[in-house]
């Protein structure tokens, strides 16, 4: 069956996740070694060690992601959260930097290191390079590449691919993009945040409401309409004549119609973004896709639907799975 | 401060681009190019037959020349032309780690500015594989620079000095999506914006410019207000972002700066005509935030 890998960005979400059947979780500490560095969220160490505890008491496993680029003169900070995860007994890491990823190998050669969606490895020699170098067990793979292409990529590595199906969607290739800190100083590589709360303002302004990041627009929206998080890649803007979404509509990921397809591409998890969202939500996500995997591993269709109402009231996308999103 | 002059971002006609790297092979104020194409590898059959002559301009004009990887590879044809980059014989600059797994065991190269380079686990890393050379993420505070700056000792780190800012990269072609075109079928369609695209807000502020499958900063980096810390942070050298229009007066302009001949204020005062996209921002080194110029946000 393929692996379910599920968010938790805190110990109530770890265990609904665990309760409503992920094969695994993955999480991580409570500051910017991870890509969700959000107020309230994510682990201490002792819920971390708990947390695996009644992951592990389920048959469930836990990675740990630690997965932003640590910050010059304070690696020891992110050393420490590889080390503390190995400790608290998590089943891998998911690693982004070189340096770090150099570090785990040496000084943790008994962990298993998952490579993460933040260290772009977009083809099969970067990811046999990792694997060769540094033993490297896994890829999430980024999400610029078409099912054809994950399938191909697939059949020249010899380490497992696990790739996003749901939730929120990067436009920009992760881990290579700071369109965040342009504009509000704080970015997903160094910071484990994108578009951040902090910086967002919403005025209304005549019968408008103005959503700003860092002080620029990124929607206008009726007052009448729900208006959309104002992540910076998908704003509404102007080129020349034209007013659109020129990187991409508020949309969201949604690829639970491709899991046969992403199955026969050789795929071995599939991972849900949200580890900022609610345990209800996770909880309900989780369960519809494991219903879908356990159908699909018995050969019966997948149950149609299943996602609706989840897409955050947006529309979804399936993104570069499809070639035609490029 | 030696001067880089980084690969051109855009795509530009072949006549013109000939004619570039020509002109910059007689510029007596650079000391490296690196040459080659690092955004869109449908791009590269439009010059790369005139790649050897501009090589061979650059190096009879004395300067050193390397030649750099795509930033995004992932088409069989794209990992066989960066597979085929030691070949030229060339230093190679790495702009994504690809060109790093097929480079021999030992062989010397150069680390672009779009490797992350955030710390000096990862630039050790880097120099024990043979990096001789590193251009820093534009994205790095000054306290990092200074941090990695002095983890390099002999090797030289360089910082982005003028240009639109290289912010993302993607497998959607923004160019294409903004023309209603598939990606496969663009027409080239970016040759349009030699310097990029601008992408102002919906209240007309300046916010960013796309460039086929990469997204530039809207305004034009420039450290000219902050070369003297840089020095003293211990960077040697400074890159330069090519632009199809009035570049050699920038070039000239940092050699007066660099010499000591105009000071910061009037630099910017004779450059600012010159920038793509008529503004400034350095903000990404000491805040608040990349587009903040002199520590400033625009308006």
């Amino acid at each position: 069956m393929m692996e379910l890998v599920c968010p938790a960005g805190t110990p109530a979400s770890l265990r609904a996740a665990v309760d409503a059947g992920a094969h695994t979780v993955y999480c991580g500490f409570a500051d910017d070694t991870n890509a969700r560095n959000f107020p309230g969220l994510n682990f201490s160490r002792p819920e971390m060690a708990e947390g695996i505890a009644y992951a592990h008491a389920r048959g469930a496993r836990v990675l740990v992601a630690i997965n932003t680029f640590p910050r010059a003169g304070d690696e020891a900070t992110w050393h420490r959260a590889v080390a503390d995860a190995s400790t608290a007994g998590a089943d891998a890491v998911i690693l982004a930097d070189l340096g770090l990823i150099a570090h785990a190998a040496e000084a943790h050669p008994g962990l298993r290191l998952h490579l993460s969606v933040q260290a772009a490895a977009a083809n099969a020699d970067m990811i046999n390079f990792y694997a060769a170098t540094f033993g490297v067990k896994r890829v999430v793979l980024p999400r610029v590449l078409s099912v054809q292409e994950i399938a191909a990529i697939n059949r020249e590595i010899d380490v497992e691919s696990e790739v996003f199906v749901f939730g929120g969607l990067c436009v920009m290739t992760e881990g290579r993009c700071s369109l965040s800190s342009y504009i509000t100083g704080r970015s997903p590589n160094m910071n484990g945040v994108c578009s951040p709360a902090s910086h967002v303002t919403y005025t209304e302004e005549d019968d408008e409401l103005a959503a700003r990041l860092g002080g620029y627009t990124i929607h206008r929206s009726a007052k009448s309409e729900a208006a959309p998080y104002p992540t910076l890649c998908k704003g509404c803007f102007k080129v020349g004549p034209r007013t659109g979404y020129v990187f991409e509509d508020p949309a969201s990921l949604d690829a639970s119609e491709l899991l046969p397809a992403l199955a026969k591409a050789g795929v071995c998890a599939l991972k849900i973004e949200g580890r900022q969202r609610s345990r209800a939500y996770v909880a309900q996500v989780v369960r519809n896709f494991r219903n879908a995997v356990e159908a699909l591993e018995a050969g019966q269709p997948m149950p149609a639907g299943m996602l609706a109402g989840l897409t955050e009231g947006q529309s979804a996308t399936a993104g570069a799975y499809n070639k035609i999103w490029r | 401060m030696d001067l880089t002059i980084g690969p051109i971002q855009g795509f530009w006609d072949a006549d013109l681009w000939s004619a570039f790297y020509a002109r910059l092979a007689e510029e007596p104020a650079v000391k490296r190019v690196v040459i080659g194409e690092l955004v869109c590898s449908k791009r590269l059959p439009f010059y790369q037959d005139r790649l050897p002559e501009a090589i061979e301009q650059l190096l009879a004009g004395g300067k050193e020349v390397a030649v750099t990887s795509l930033a995004l590879v992932t088409l069989k044809r794209e990992r066989k032309m960066t597979a085929d980059l030691p070949g030229l014989g060339l230093d190679v600059e790495v702009n994504d780690l690809t060109a790093l797994a097929h480079l021999p065991d030992g062989a010397q190269f150069s680390v672009g500015p779009l490797i992350n380079v955030y710390n000096e686990g990862t630039l050790r890393f880097l120099a024990r594989r043979g990096a001789a050379r590193f251009c820093l993420p534009p994205e790095l505070p000054a306290a990092s620079v200074e941090r990695l700056a002095k983890a390099a000792g002999t090797i030289p780190v360089d910082v982005w000095g003028w240009g639109r800012l290289p912010l993302a990269i993607s497998g959607r072609c923004y160019h294409a999506r903004y023309h209603d075109r598939p990606k496969d079928q663009c027409q080239f369609v970016c040759a349009e914006d030699p310097d990029g695209l601008a992408v102002d807000t919906l209240e007309d502020q300046k916010f960013l410019a796309i460039n086929g499958v990469q997204t530039l900063s809207a305004q034009c980096a420039n450290m000219a207000h902050a070369l003297d810390r840089l020095r003293h942070l211990g960077v040697s050298g400074l890159r330069l972002s090519p632009q199809s229009t009035g570049f050699f007066e920038v070039i000239g302009l940092f050699r007066d700066l660099i010499d000591g001949r105009i000071d910061a204020e009037a630099f910017s005062e004779q450059a600012l005509p010159h920038a793509p996209g008529g503004s400034f921002c350095d903000g990404f080194i000491d805040g608040p935030s990349g587009v903040a110029w002199r520590n400033q946000i625009p308006a």
